[in-house]
């Protein structure tokens, strides 16, 4: 927490709440992203983490509360100023959501190209830069559907940072990955962070390879933070239920079993 | 009894609800500064799947059905020895219903179903939602120049249909059936006005393909984002602007053709 | 990025379209007067105007001349008015022009013939908003068989 006071945060939510339908995803929640550092957002399936990625991004609009975005209310931006502030920021999804009818290199010019009015040349550059830092310069003329789920995610991230943005937000980077991909994300998401000075959100329930990079942690459940702090804080932290996420138990306060009437009521009837 | 009209009235409520998001949906793409440099390549690009993809089936119809007309409207004519009004009949029912109506459906079930699929796909692969959070709006660079080749596209369609249809009964007319080929071109030049028949067939076909193509991107654009969303999506597709097509040709009929 | 091959194709698309487009007007619609050349109106006013109908042709001898325009009552003695829309060349009509309504072929549809009249220097031509004063009325098939059974019973 002291470590947080001291630097600037890049985002600050401020007493979010977001409900969808008659569901409560977020409760009055406070976090905030500090600027040029890792930081990790935990928590088990299905609790929201990527809404929290959408609101910050400005797709999703809580009901109450801020989300401030280098000082600017996400919420209460009109559609060009927030399209403007777009532009500071990329998202890599979890498939990598590569368009389909153009070519690694093509993907990864598409925002220069929209965006700016570089030459061609100028750009060509870039895009070889942005490959090499992923690894995948070799494979610039490959289509997206001639890659694996690996390659397909780093040529994605190539693409996130193509116009060198202040902030990226990763959707479960790790998930369904081999060990090999795996090493290579976890090292390409800590080396581009330190290396261009970005911010990187990271949504993930991955826990080793999250303590492995994060610099801070959050971890939601049950509409609300339950713990938060440096990978040592978390590991040491009391609440069973981040030591039952932290460990993996299968059981413990998130129950094994699912809501159901008396097991003996239902096997033996109740006539007996 | 009244679970009937609540849900007689949910349902009236939810088609309207889609209603004003497809009118939302189509003014936030078109209503705008058209952009010609970075717009055209696009449109380009659309014209050739939906348009030039279309040909085939197009063409193929139109010459079958133009065929089926004059052997049909022959074996009818010639017992009323009227064999010489086969012209005019194959021509005014090419242009002004055959014509738009058959390349529309035609159309939705091509062109339409594809479109659906495509945009339905790019929701579901999130390439959508990379695109805004690229700053860039999914409804301009995806829907627009989708919904300007669509508008384009089926008149000119529409218009190949007809005349493949009339060249396809020349030859079975005249050149098989032995109608006098003088007489097919005269008796039909004097009775198809063009005000009258053409324009109205090609009035027919804009109504038409705003309607069929604006279902399609919005059913894509809207549908749930899975592989069953994707394919209830472009069946609904079809289904609906086939009978809003066939609904749509009788009021226009109705409205161009009585007295 | 935008190959050439689909550049061309969509060109020789838009090219076929409008081809197609072309054909049909210029071989399959008549290419009279509908919309093209300058008018001039004519009015008459008939007894009855039969199945006469807006934009029926207007034909002399057989050659489309003009189409009508509107057909109407006269304001006072409630008589039809049936307005004409000659085509400008044709502006040499004299006075002594006669127009009647004909039926084309037995069943077909109705038209309105003008028979040219005698021209000579005591005769003026009929100008823009003139009235043609000869007309014969339309041909009712009420009437005529009525006056078929009327002289038959006078036999």
């Amino acid at each position: 927490m002291s470590l947080n006071n001291m630097l600037e945060n890049l985002v600050n939510i401020e007493n979010m709440s977001f409900r969808r339908d008659e569901r409560v995803i977020y409760d009055d929640i406070t976090l905030s992203i500090p600027k040029g550092k890792v930081t990790a957002i935990m928590g088990p399936s299905g609790i929201g983490k990527t809404t929290l990625l959408r609101l910050i991004g400005g797709q999703l609009k809580p009901q109450s509360g801020n989300i401030l975005f280098k000082g600017k209310n996400i919420p209460k931006l009109a559609r060009n100023d927030l399209y403007e502030l777009r532009k500071s920021m990329s998202m890599l999804f979890q498939s990598g959501a590569l368009f389909t009818d153009m070519s690694v290199y093509d993907n990864v010019a598409f925002p220069i190209r929209e965006h700016t009015n570089l030459s061609e040349a100028l750009i060509e550059k870039i895009v070889l830069m942005k490959l090499e830092a992923v690894g995948l310069r070799g494979a610039k003329h490959l289509n997206p559907n001639e890659l694996s789920g690996g390659m397909a995610r780093r040529a994605a991230l190539a693409r996130a940072i193509a116009l060198d943005p202040e902030l990226i937000l990763f959707d479960e980077p790790f998930a369904g990955q081999d060990p090999i991909s795996m090493g290579v994300i976890v090292r390409l998401i800590r080396a581009l962070n330190d290396a261009l000075g970005l911010t990187s959100v990271v949504v993930s329930h991955d826990v080793p390879e999250v303590m492995g990079i994060a610099d801070y942690i959050y971890i939601i459940a049950e509409q609300k933070i339950i713990g938060q702090g440096t990978p040592e804080e978390i590991t040491q932290q009391t609440s069973p239920l981040v030591q039952q996420f932290i460990k993996g138990e299968s059981d413990g306060p998130v129950p094994f079993h699912y809501a159901a009437p008396s097991y003996r009521d239902e096997l033996i009837g109740k006539g007996a | 009894m009244m679970g009937f009209f609540q849900l007689l009235g949910r349902k009236v409520i939810s088609r309207l609800l889609g209603l004003g998001r497809a009118v939302i949906l189509l003014s936030s793409a078109l209503v705008h500064v058209p952009n010609v440099k970075k717009g055209t390549p696009l449109l380009i690009k659309q014209l050739y799947a939906v348009g030039v993809q279309s040909l085939i089936i197009i063409v193929v119809s139109g010459l079958f059905i133009g065929m089926v007309l004059a052997l049909q409207g022959y074996t009818i004519l010639v017992g009323y020895g009227a064999e010489a009004s086969l012209g005019p009949m194959v021509a005014l029912s090419l242009l002004r219903e055959l014509g738009p109506v058959v390349s529309a459906l035609l159309f939705a079930g091509r062109a339409g179903s594809a479109l659906t699929a495509e945009i339905g796909l790019m929701r579901a692969t999130e390439q959508l939602s990379s695109l805004e959070m690229m700053a860039i709006d999914p409804l301009r660079r995806v829907v627009a120049p989708r919904f300007w080749a669509g508008v384009i596209s089926l008149p000119l369609l529409a218009a190949i249909f007809s005349a493949v249809g009339i060249l396809g009964a020349h030859l079975v007319g005249v050149d098989w059936l032995g109608v006098d080929g003088g007489t097919f071109w005269s008796v039909m030049q004097s009775q198809v006005d063009f005000d009258r028949d053409i324009m109205n067939g090609i009035i027919k076909s804009l109504f038409f393909a705003f309607v069929v193509t604006w279902i399609a991107v919005y059913k894509g654009y809207e549908c749930i984002p899975t592989s069953e969303g994707i394919a209830k999506a472009t069946t609904q597709t079809v289904v609906q602007s086939s009978l809003l097509v066939l609904a749509l040709d009788f009021v226009l009929t109705a409205l161009m053709f009585t007295q | 990025m935008l190959s050439k091959k689909i550049e061309i194709m969509v060109g020789l698309f838009t090219a076929l379209g409008i081809a197609a487009l072309l054909m049909l007007s210029l071989k399959v619609a008549d290419s009279g007067l509908s919309g093209s050349g300058d008018t001039y109106q004519l009015y008459a006013k008939f007894d009855n105007i039969g199945g006469l109908k807006v934009r029926s042709p207007i034909k002399v001898g057989g050659v489309l001349v003009g189409r009508v325009s509107k057909i109407a009552l006269d304001a006072q003695g409630y008589t039809p008015v049936v307005t004409l829309d000659i085509d400008a060349q044709y502006n040499n009509f004299s006075e002594a022009t006669s127009v009647s309504i004909l039926t084309a072929g037995l069943l077909g549809e109705q038209y309105i013939g003008l028979l040219p009249g005698f021209m000579d220097d005591s005769v003026g031509t009929l100008k823009s908003g003139d009235f043609i004063e000869d007309t014969k009325p339309a041909l009712v098939l009420e009437e005529l068989i009525g006056q078929f059974l009327f002289s038959q019973g006078n036999d």
